[in-house]
């Protein structure tokens, strides 16, 4: 789950992190009014969860409270990688002398944590990493003992020589550390933690990402999701325990499985058709799952045909299969509709199907090929 | 012969008495599967389907039945518990097939099953079967049949797309393995070719691969240094969107993004045999074992 920048920015205060004020508007006069509550420069940030916020112009500074609300009204017009901007955070603008980048992630090599540092931080950290890859040092965190203060050290030398910003760098380290472990985080970083002309240390931006298998354990850490900065059809997707994405094809899927789900994305592509979405109804599905799917799928105009490629394990195709029907009985289909279903109790579910007027095929490709013909109106390739 | 299981696993089952543990249990003992103990606390004493004895714990079922491997069906927050209680144990072998462990659980269940020398696979996975012999977890036994070809993959249901073609077109399987799509798993892509490689029985393997890390690429460099046998491989996800990322850390730990062409191009580089459809798999095998 994806975090505001000001969510992630309260969670690393409360572990001590020093980090700027900063206040949310959602609209350009309550920029305003904060603007000349703060008194000073200020900078208008889009809070939405997408990268390269700065460079689609969702980051502006303002110096009077009247350009806080200019600015302020041209962000929240903005759409950043396909989500609408729906809030700003307003804080003060710093004094830059130089600045760092820290992260954390979890690794699959080291299958371990990892903290990552560069003293070249800003906008282009991926770029120092392919191009001076020495400029960043990576260290795995032990998870049962956490950060500990000498490996802090080591990582805050890497970044600093005065001692005293060594030392405060390292307690902000361990804490970033604290507050990714006990947050279930699956990722932590702070670019640009900038050094002050003063030469204090504070963190300008922060980003969190929660892993979606903590979110039971954590209701205080999972009431933080924003719906309304996601898109809604991905919203009501995950009420009904299905994996959606939205794309612009033709083609609606619905799929048991991701590896399965995008395998089939993959074939309508190979015989010239374009895949509407990627959606998995997960394991153990129960009807109600397949009916939400295909309302969601439905709502989507570009879609010309729905396919259904279901492979049952775990997942029984009877299910879908009633799933399926009910779906239809509540809402007919203005779309034709391929059926590929194979595995755990298909003669149960051919059964379904054929008592109410449907049909359905073995074979993936065959299947595939029909539901980009239909859509295409034309010959699959 | 096959990898890791065979008529000899005595197995468990961890989670026996609920809804996917017990529904499972009854397939794999349909298969042929030697399932010698369930555990469930607090049902010690009881049997599952008259048959099956229920322990307490993971440790009085090993010495009352001598299992030499589990199989895990526990809910979510109990699965890091109920690996760690069967490494314990000394089970050689551990199967986790819940799916939605937390991350951070993962990194300090890995060391600690690591560290007591048991082979974790999953979580996450749909398990593994070595066709006419055991299978452990849910892969659909009557799409397998037995033969000399080896799979090893991330997905579920895609590894029994893969499976139910190889089945269709007569090439039977040694092993098939899921390993498992989370990001920290027990058994990876070299740990399952490096078994294939030393099984007798085993002539050649298909890798079933998805987009996301760098662990097909290591795989089919570990194919072109340590491996006579040929290696087919398929990777899901080649019209993926890339994803709205949030933050840089990701791109930065592995250098790589990931994508489907780099891997296909890895595989390609490595003498892997690529297919561009699941259905490919067959005849890219046929050729290599010609």
């Amino acid at each position: 789950m994806n975090i505001h920048e000001y969510q992630a920015k309260d969670i690393f205060r409360k572990y001590g992190i020093p980090i700027p004020p900063g206040e949310v508007a959602t609209t350009p006069e309550e920029a305003e009014a904060i603007a000349r509550k703060f008194g000073t420069t200020v900078v208008v940030k889009a809070q939405v969860h997408a990268g390269g916020r700065g460079k689609a112009g969702g980051v502006k500074l303002a110096k009077t409270p009247e350009e806080a609300r200019n600015v302020a009204a041209q962000i929240l017009k903005l759409t950043i990688k396909g989500l609408p901007v729906k809030k700003v955070l307003v804080t003060p603008a710093a004094d830059i002398a130089s600045e760092a980048y820290v992260g954390i992630i979890v690794d699959r090599a080291s299958k371990r944590p990892v903290f990552m540092a560069s003293p070249a931080g800003g906008i282009d950290i991926e770029e120092v990493a392919a191009k001076t890859p020495d400029k960043i040092l990576r260290h795995a965190v032990d998870p049962r003992y956490g950060l500990q203060m000498f490996e802090a050290m080591q990582l805050a030398f890497f970044l600093y020589s005065d001692m005293k910003q060594v030392r405060a760098a390292a307690k902000i380290f361990q804490q970033l550390y604290k507050a990714f472990f006990e947050n279930g985080g699956s990722l932590a970083e702070i670019n640009p933690l900038v050094t002050t002309p003063a030469g204090e240390i504070v963190a300008l931006d922060a980003k969190m990402v929660i892993d979606d298998n903590e979110l039971d354990r954590r209701p205080d850490i999972a009431a933080l999701r924003d719906e309304s900065a996601e898109d809604q059809s991905e919203v009501e997707a995950r009420k009904a325990s299905l994996t959606f994405i939205k794309l612009d094809g033709n083609v609606g899927c619905v799929v048991n499985g991701a590896g399965l789900a995008m395998a089939t994305m993959d074939l309508v592509k190979y015989y010239g058709g374009e895949p509407a979405n990627f959606l998995d109804i997960g394991g153990s599905s129960n009807p109600e799952k397949v009916v939400a799917a295909l309302r969601i799928i439905t709502s989507e105009p570009n879609v010309k045909a729905i396919l259904f490629n279901i492979f049952g394990g775990i997942t029984r195709t009877d299910d879908v299969a009633n799933g399926i029907v009910t779906a239809i009985k509540q809402n007919p289909l203005k779309v034709p509709l391929v059926i590929r279903l194979t595995g755990t109790n298909e003669e149960i579910a051919l059964e379904i199907l054929k008592e109410n007027g449907l049909s359905a095929m073995t074979d993936m490709d065959e299947a595939v090929k029909k539901a980009v013909a239909l859509a295409t109106g034309g010959k699959a390739k | 012969m096959s990898i890791f299981i065979d008529k000899s696993t005595r197995l468990l089952v961890q989670g026996i008495t609920g809804r996917d543990g017990s529904f499972h249990t009854k397939q794999m003992i349909e298969y042929g599967t030697q399932v010698v103990g369930g555990v469930t606390p607090g049902k010690g004493g009881q049997k599952f389907d008259d048959k099956v004895p229920i322990f307490n714990t993971v440790a009085e079922a090993v010495k009352k039945t001598g299992a030499n491997a589990t199989v895990i069906y526990v809910p979510p927050p109990f699965a890091a518990d109920a690996m760690m209680e069967a490494a314990d144990a000394g089970i050689p072998f551990v199967v986790c097939i819940t799916e939605g462990v937390p991350v951070l659980d993962m990194t300090r269940v890995y060391p600690y099953v690591k560290e007591r020398g048991s082979r974790l696979l999953g979580p996450n996975c749909p398990g593994l079967i070595s066709p006419g012999q055991s299978k452990v977890g849910i892969i659909p036994g009557r799409i397998c049949t037995p033969g000399n070809v080896g799979l090893v993959s991330r997905s579920g249901t895609l590894t029994y797309e893969v499976v139910f073609q190889m089945t269709r077109a007569k090439i039977g399987q040694t092993t098939c393995v899921g390993i498992g799509g989370d990001p920290i798993n027990g058994t990876n892509f070299i740990d399952c070719l490096d078994a294939f490689e030393k099984d007798p029985a085993t002539k050649a393997v298909v890798m079933i691969g998805e987009i996301g890390g760098t662990d097909e690429q290591e795989a089919a460099r570990f194919v072109r240094e340590k491996m006579k046998k040929p290696v087919v491989g398929f990777i899901a996800g080649q019209t993926a969107p890339p994803g709205r990322r949030m933050g840089h850390a990701g791109a930065i730990i592995s250098g790589s993004a990931g994508t489907a062409a780099e891997k296909m191009q890895a595989f390609e580089e490595n003498g892997v045999g690529v297919a561009k459809r699941p259905i490919d798999v067959v005849d890219l095998l046929k050729r290599a074992m010609r």
